[in-house]
């Protein structure tokens, strides 16, 4: 089937996911979509597969517009998405979910759906059992029946999203193999992932997506060069002089020391980690969502123990201590979700200085009350000591936040430290980061933003697919080979070359 | 409160205070008409004369001393358990098991009173606050003790506990504590009269009850207002994973806030053998622990509003008793009206 959008627009809030775009996918091939993180590539997919609906704009399915009012309507017009996290019944079989989710009509018996189930399977070389239930299978396994449910319930077109994430090598080379016959057989198949080889070796055509834009408008044929791409995801590097900034050589044990450690988090596992994160430094986590960091961070503050190794920290040895182990160490771990994690949205500035105190039994209000004007006065938070934290703008949270960092911190570890925030609260919270630096704090960050990483590192770390790269000083990197390493072009080479 | 960020600030401010009196006074309002237009339907339907009905619910439990002193008597355990209700509530824990917690320290109360009857009342009366407020909070620490270790919600293990109490206490009723003469549903020997907690002359009121009510009410309001302790207790209730990130054993507060909660309840339980029945009765928590959720659920698990709350539940309760045998129609009607309070406070509550 063929599928058009015109100038789709959806917005969340302030934040223009998919800005007008307009494109087309042909029927009977594969077609990539690529780009970074919020770039709106699942955004787009979602409105085609009907789970969300456009602001603005039209889809058209074979030329016909179409008004999609869910995933149910959407399949049945022909569209099917098969999700990154396997959306299906664990408890039921492969064969109840074939089932539980086909149009009246579709299958006259039990019977004829086993039948037809087992042909697809034979047909697309997945080896499946009907019978056997879901939660019993990998995560490969289940996008198998996934995507062979969506086929059998009419789907026309088949929306992968980041399907290659969490499956094995030999489960991807099946699921290729697939979506080939799949294509060949006059369907359309989206492939939305951010692994470069895999779109060069599968697709046909390659759509890229940036800042909820098309770059260049229109699709592009494959093969296209690699670097072309890059820099059509992340935005013309531009050749900007490396800032040297000599790290000041501080006389004390690492923050943190990891000794051979293992540690699992969902589908993703780290394994054998040795890393020393050393006082004075601020080290950026670079990577596509999901490819470690987040684990990683949750490693270093306490809030997973690894399978195996040593944690330690300031020299002592805290693995599987706990959170509040690591922070009593001077561990802070500022969240992404401020609210969420972070800070008690319906609590002030003050009832929060008010928790920090500690002891007595009593609460000290007019101490608490004193701390909080006098973070206000220094952070420029805009708020009275009595506002509740949620009534904040983004940035004056994030200030509040890293307000309650306690003075004597030796590690602060942010996931995301300006996510939301215009670029004057970005710059004034990097200007307190920076000073906690200089101070003598190690501070970790995560952050989707490239810039943002080359800009404020001493020292990168790229995360690629669950694999934690060495240190690379910010001086000896380049926005491009940033870039290409997130991609996971010369990761391999970079690991061999300090191992 | 999403809009209100965007706005510049005196804006929001000028919003919110022309707001603040509108929304604080028209949704209970309203909640109250729904309420009463909800009940009304029931009565019509029945055939009842409605203003009779209201009559009798709304006024009739200070017609007379007697039905007085019948509604503090109620009041009293009612008020102990949505008090302790509000610890939970503040510390974001649904404890529906604080019927069982209530039966639980109704038993406990009895066994030293069973143990030596002899000794000198004042001495037994404490020992059994202490042995009830005790036996409700060990009873809800089990409770704690499944969430935590067990993964299972405070909710089903409550509402399970709570059949475990009723099983236990009608054990005790027809087993080991079953009356000289012979078992009877109708509970166990009455305590010797010295034991009874005194009364006001000729009426069912015993003055210590609600007493010991007022005093849990203000020792609560400060401990959640003042305390450290409070504090820390409303952080978890509000947001756990964040109070984690600043330190506070999350999994340690919600325990105390449970066994607080459980030996409040536990009081509830002993002024009902002491004060009440004078006896183990089988339904010795006569449903006032699940009443005091509503009261608790209806106060927001506001300190402030819990007496009055629970007063007026009290009233509707006791006056209505009076509906079966001057209007024919069955008690239950308080129930109906008592719900319904609820549930609108709740629905306009949630429509922001």
């Amino acid at each position: 089937m063929h599928i058009a959008v015109e100038h789709l627009t959806k917005r969340f809030g302030a934040v223009c996911a998919n800005d007008r775009l307009t494109i087309s996918f042909a029927a009977g091939q594969i077609h990539g979509v690529l780009g970074e993180n919020g770039a709106g590539k699942s955004t787009l997919m979602k409105l085609l597969a009907g789970y969300l609906q456009p602001d603005e704009g039209r889809i058209l399915f074979d030329h016909a517009p179409r008004r999609l009012s869910g995933p149910g309507d959407a399949l049945a017009v022909g569209v099917g998405m098969v999700h990154q996290e396997p959306l299906d019944i664990p408890a039921f079989t492969a064969l109840e979910n074939l089932l539980c989710a086909a149009p009246p009509g579709v299958f006259r018996s039990r019977r004829a759906a086993q039948t037809a189930l087992q042909e697809l399977a034979e047909r697309l070389g997945f080896p499946v059992d009907p019978a056997a239930r879901l939660d019993q299978l990998t995560v490969g396994q289940r996008q198998q029946i996934e995507i062979m449910r969506l086929l059998l319930c009419g789907a026309r077109v088949l929306i992968l999203d980041e399907p290659t994430t969490g499956i094995t090598a030999a489960q991807a080379r099946s699921l290729f193999t697939a979506l080939r016959q799949i294509a060949a057989e006059g369907r359309t198949v989206l492939f939305v992932s951010h692994k470069l080889e895999e779109v060069a070796e599968l697709c046909h055509t390659v759509t890229v997506l940036r800042n909820g834009q098309v770059v260049p408008p229109g699709q592009l044929p494959m093969p296209q060069p690699q670097e072309y791409l890059l820099s059509l995801m992340f935005g013309e590097a531009g050749a900007e002089p490396p800032i040297y900034r000599p790290l000041p050589l501080i006389d004390a044990p690492p923050v943190w020391e990891l000794h051979r450690v293992t540690a699992r988090s969902g589908t993703l596992q780290l394994v054998d980690l040795n890393h020393r994160f050393a006082a004075g430094r601020i080290i950026g986590l670079a990577g596509l969502d999901g490819s470690g960091q987040q684990v990683l961070l949750r490693l270093l503050a306490g809030q997973l123990a690894p399978d195996r190794g040593r944690v330690l920290v300031n020299g002592r040895d805290l693995t599987g201590a706990g959170p509040i182990a690591f922070r009593q160490a001077g561990i802070e771990y500022l969240p992404a979700d401020r609210l969420r994690d972070g800070m008690i949205g319906a609590l002030s500035l003050t009832d929060h200085f008010a928790l920090l105190q500690g002891r007595g039994a009593l609460v000290d209000r007019r101490a608490a009350e004193e701390a909080a004007r006098q973070a206000i006065a220094e952070y420029q938070i805009k708020a009275t000591p009595i506002t509740p934290i949620a009534a904040l703008s983004g940035g004056n949270q994030q200030r509040a936040m890293l307000a309650l960092v306690p003075p004597d911190a030796r590690g602060i570890l942010a996931e995301q430290p300006t996510r939301g925030l215009d670029v004057a609260s970005a710059r004034a919270i990097w200007g307190r980061l920076q000073a906690r630096r200089d101070a003598g704090c190690c501070v970790i960050f995560a952050s989707p933003d490239l810039d943002e990483i080359m800009e404020y590192s001493d020292e990168v770390i790229v995360c690629f697919a669950g694999r934690i790269g060495p240190p690379i000083p910010r001086a000896l990197l380049s926005s491009a080979r940033l870039a290409e390493l997130i991609g996971g072009v010369g990761f391999d080479a970079l690991v061999e070359a300090v191992a | 409160m999403l809009w209100l960020r965007q706005l510049p600030d005196r804006y929001t401010r000028m919003r919110l205070d022309r707001l603040k009196p509108l929304a604080s006074l028209t949704r209970p309002l309203l909640a109250l008409l729904a309420a009463f237009v909800l009940t009304t339907i029931a009565l019509l339907s029945s055939g009842v004369a409605p203003l009779e009905a209201y009559r009798l619910i709304l006024f009739g439990a200070f017609s007379t001393p007697v039905r007085l002193s019948d509604m503090i008597m109620l009041a009293a355990p009612l008020l102990l358990c949505s008090v302790g209700l509000s610890i939970t509530f503040a510390g974001g824990l649904y404890n529906l098991g604080v019927e069982g917690q209530m039966i639980a320290g109704a038993i406990a109360a009895m066994v030293p009173l069973r143990l030596w009857p002899d000794w000198p009342p004042l001495l037994l009366w404490l020992l059994a606050g202490l042995s009830g407020a005790a036996g409700g909070a060990l009873w809800a620490l089990l409770i704690g003790g499944l969430r935590r270790y067990a993964g299972v919600s405070e909710i089903f293990a409550g509402l399970g506990m709570n059949f475990l109490a009723s099983g236990l206490a009608l054990y005790l009723v027809l087993g080991p504590w079953r009356r000289q003469t012979s078992a009877s549903l109708s509970g166990t020997d009455l305590l010797p009269r010295e034991l009874w907690l005194p009364t006001v002359d000729r009426l069912r009121l015993a003055p210590a009850a609600p007493v010991i009510a007022l005093i849990a009410l203000v020792i609560v309001w400060w401990a959640l207002t003042k305390t450290r302790w409070g504090l820390e207790v409303r952080a978890v209730g509000l947001n756990p994973a964040a109070a984690a990130r600043l330190g506070i054993v999350t999994a340690r507060r919600m325990a105390e806030t449970l066994a607080a909660c459980g030996a409040l309840a536990g009081t509830a339980g002993m002024l009902q053998v002491v004060a009440v029945h004078h006896a183990l009765i089988p339904n010795i928590s006569s449903g006032i622990g699940l009443l005091g959720l509503l009261v608790a659920l209806l106060a927001r698990a506001d300190p402030r509003w819990l007496l009055p709350i629970a007063v007026a539940f009290a009233a509707f309760t006791v006056g209505s008793i009076q509906l079966p045998l001057t209007l024919g129609i069955d008690s239950a009607i308080a129930g109906v009206l008592q719900g319904a309070l609820v549930l609108f406070a709740l629905a306009t509550r949630a429509r922001r």
